[in-house]
């Protein structure tokens, strides 16, 4: 830990200031600190003069760190020791070649040729998922395959899932993703800054609220812009609204999974209403063209607070009641109860974020952990230990009156004032410069990461969604278990396919 | 049982009455755009700079609404002197062509094709693929089965199997790797059948617009129905589908 240099997140610091250390010394470095209860932030590359080096933000309990090594083009993988680097390790190789020696799965992420046109780490030639990439397979008499999608039988985002089963017992599943991969990091980095918000927005739509801030922070970190307190405020509702969406809208489509139509039916029209609140503020339901660096564009004023405060007054009994309904019917326990165990051992050895992270005993927010000071939250984490699909519903549950209180915490009261006059974006960035930015967005943890070269420009812009961590949760969560409770598991996560695909 | 009975009542009845009767959408919501043809030159470039979509064609003075997010950048240029977005949620056109607009669209329902509405109007089943959205049309689209806006009282369903499918309703820019399941997808789905682009990824790559990944759409498909937004409004899918392939009345 020596070797890392202690970070805070939306805090602009000088590239020069992070260590550079040897590879040995990194490697070390980060394996010590992932031992016990660290966790991975960023683990990414970046090429500046030819020159490949490693960047990585660790986080242990409330505290961040940075460290940076060269990278030459094979090094030693860090995933041999500890499994938390698996995923970071192949997306180097994917998108720079450089090779983790003795990685024990070395496959593509998202498919796409490498951006420094170097022979291919996995000898694809890209036309379509998976290339040359032979699935795990199973062998025996009894074994059979079943393979899902991309195109799924509801309106969802495509992915493959490979299930490979003895009778209805799923004994593996491997899920490939790669289908959504639209190159938004590359694009980041090389349209006009008046296109980036859009595309932060449209990251994932289902948390444009969380992309949004991520992004704006780290530009207004790069530009040395103080944002107003209103401003502040008027996000903070915003990214709570987009929680409550999903949140409420997710346990519908649980209920729906386990045939409870009642329970379906009132949370599909409750999310709405949130969709119409974050409407009623941005002039969009999923808060798109909100925020902007620099503050938000629309104020929060004294008609749009009291509606937003009158309909929480009025959905939060209502949701009380029908989680009541939902979470007392047997019919309903008896498939949520025990489905789908995450341990607590499993989560921590996987790097767990989020409510599903919770529901399995991980005690990590970033609105607690590394939130700002002036925080709205009241310190009252809902943490649950059983790890099954009724623990991920029942801390959803518990965080929608959460943020709920939140909400109501920030509107009660007083007008919003100052929220600022919005200003378009239009300052440089400060060369030379890194900063992370993190928000605990509605399925965990989202970083945004940006580094800008000698004359301020982008560098590199990486983003990690909470689902880059999660999506083996839900592989490995399923093994065991009956392949007709996949779809009540995939939904008790309901992970980001754009997310992880970018 | 109690408590379901008990939750039913509280619960009450919430399917709304359009198209049946109007209803409207309150500011802020940014609908159908009204572009200013007499606003000084000075003003309209300076909101084409301030376009993240290249959406607007400063000669002819028109919006595309193909590529507009509807992020309302140039609408807060001299307080909308160039462009002020109405709270209209009925966008959707039956050409690429009429969504270059001044802030009047053609009448959808006397454009749409009439064979279409004899064959689909009582009963459309659609198969949704998403070919790289950002899940916000998709879960925009996905509403439309709850019981505020109940697609079905219309005979409109979204089916899992492209066999039973009479259409694909397609979002997202098209991503290199989803091109050959998307198109697998199309293959699949019976004679005669409709392409619905809907959002701005699907009609023009709409944030994406000018990434390597993607592939646009219309190189792929011919378009049948176009429905802008990011993501269009669950109103503006249901307005475009009710008069493309159910209403035989003319008029917006």
């Amino acid at each position: 830990m020596n070797n890392l240099l202690p970070i805070e997140p939306g805090k602009r610091i000088n590239r020069s200031d992070i260590p550079l250390l040897p590879m040995d010394d990194f490697r070390d470095a980060l394996l010590a600190f992932a031992d016990i209860e660290g966790y991975i932030v960023q683990f990414f590359a970046y090429e500046e003069n030819n020159v490949v080096s490693c960047l990585a933000v660790v986080r242990r309990g409330k505290k961040l760190y940075a460290g940076q090594c060269p990278l030459p083009e094979t090094y030693p993988s860090l995933t041999r020791k500890n499994t938390k680097f698996h995923l970071f390790e192949r997306e180097i190789a994917e998108q720079f070649a450089v090779l983790p020696d003795g990685h024990p799965w070395l496959k593509n992420v998202r498919f796409h040729p490498n951006w420094r046109g170097k022979a291919d780490a996995f000898a694809n030639s890209y036309e379509d998922i998976p290339g040359n990439y032979p699935y795990y397979l199973v062998e025996g008499d009894e074994i059979h395959e079943v393979a899902v999608g991309p195109v799924h039988a509801g309106i969802i985002e495509p992915g493959h899932f490979r299930f490979q089963c003895i009778g209805e017992k799923v004994l593996h599943l491997e899920i490939q993703l790669g289908y959504q991969h639209r190159g938004i990091e590359r694009l980041m980095t090389s349209v006009d800054r008046c296109r980036r918000p859009v595309i932060a927005e449209s990251v994932a739509g289902d948390t444009a609220i969380a992309n949004s801030i991520c992004y704006c922070q780290a530009i207004e970190a790069l530009q040395g812009i103080m944002v107003p307190d209103g401003a502040k405020k008027i996000r903070a509702v915003a990214l709570e609204l987009e929680r409550l969406a999903n949140h409420t809208g997710d346990l519908g489509a649980l209920a729906g999974d386990v045939a409870f139509a009642p329970a379906a039916a009132y949370y599909g029209r409750m999310r709405g209403e949130f969709l119409n609140l974050l409407l009623r503020l941005s002039g969009n339901r999923f808060g798109k063209g909100l925020i902007r660096p620099g503050g938000v564009v629309s104020q929060c004023d004294e008609k749009t607070r009291a509606a937003i405060l009158d309909k929480i007054a009025e959905i939060g009994p209502q949701l009380a009641e029908v989680g009541d309904l939902l979470f007392s019917a047997h019919t309903v326990l008896g498939r949520f109860e025990g489905c789908g165990v995450v341990s607590r051992a499993t989560a921590s050895q996987i790097g767990l974020v989020g409510f599903a992270a919770r529901a399995s005993g991980l005690d990590h927010d970033v609105r607690f952990s590394l939130g700002p000071a002036d925080t709205c939250y009241e310190e009252e984490k809902v943490i649950h230990t059983a790890g099954d699909v009724f623990a991920r519903a029942w801390v959803r549950d518990r965080e929608i009156a959460l943020s709920l209180a939140c909400v109501k915490k920030i509107l009660q009261g007083k007008p919003i004032l100052s929220a600022g006059s919005f200003v378009a974006d239009e300052r440089n960035l400060a060369p030379g410069s890194f900063v992370v930015t993190m928000t605990e967005a509605w399925r965990g943890e989202l970083s945004h990461c940006l580094l800008t070269d000698e004359n301020g420009r982008l560098l590199r812009y990486k983003i990690k969604d909470p689902s880059f961590h999660n999506w083996l949760g839900l592989a490995l969560a399923l093994r065991d278990e009956g392949i007709s409770d996949f779809p009540l598991n995939n939904k008790s996560f309901n992970l980001s396919y754009c997310g992880f695909d970018l | 049982m109690y408590k379901i009975v008990k939750n039913r009542l509280q619960q009450g009845y919430h399917t709304m009455a359009y198209p049946g009767s109007p209803v409207s959408l309150a500011k802020p919501f940014r609908g159908l755009p009204m572009v200013n043809q007499t606003c000084n030159a000075a003003i309209v470039d300076e909101c084409v700079s301030r376009c993240p979509q290249n959406a607007i064609n400063k000669e002819e003075r028109l919006l595309d609404l193909g590529r507009c997010v509807f992020c309302g950048a140039c609408e807060r240029v001299r307080d909308g002197e160039f462009v002020q977005f109405s709270t209209d949620f009925q966008l959707a056109a039956s050409e690429r062509g009429h969504l270059l607009t001044r802030g009047r669209l053609p009448d959808l329902a006397s454009h749409s094709k009439t064979h279409f509405k004899k064959l689909f109007g009582r009963s459309l089943a659609l198969r949704q693929v998403s070919a790289g959205g950002c899940n916000a049309c998709e879960a925009d689209t996905n509403v439309l089965n709850t019981p505020a806006f109940d697609l079905s009282r219309f005979g409109i369903q979204f089916v899992a199997s492209p066999r039973h499918a009479d259409g694909i309703h397609i979002t997202g820019p098209v991503t290199r790797n989803m091109k050959t399941a998307l198109l697998a997808t199309y293959e699949a789905i019976p004679d005669p059948k409709v392409v619905i682009a809907s959002g701005a990824c699907a009609i023009s790559g709409g944030p994406f617009h000018g990434s390597p990944e993607i592939i646009p759409l219309d190189s792929l498909l011919e378009i049948d129905l176009f429905i802008p937004g990011c993501p269009p409004h669950p109103l503006t899918t249901l307005s475009a589908l009710w008069h493309f392939f159910c209403n035989t009345s003319k008029g917006r």
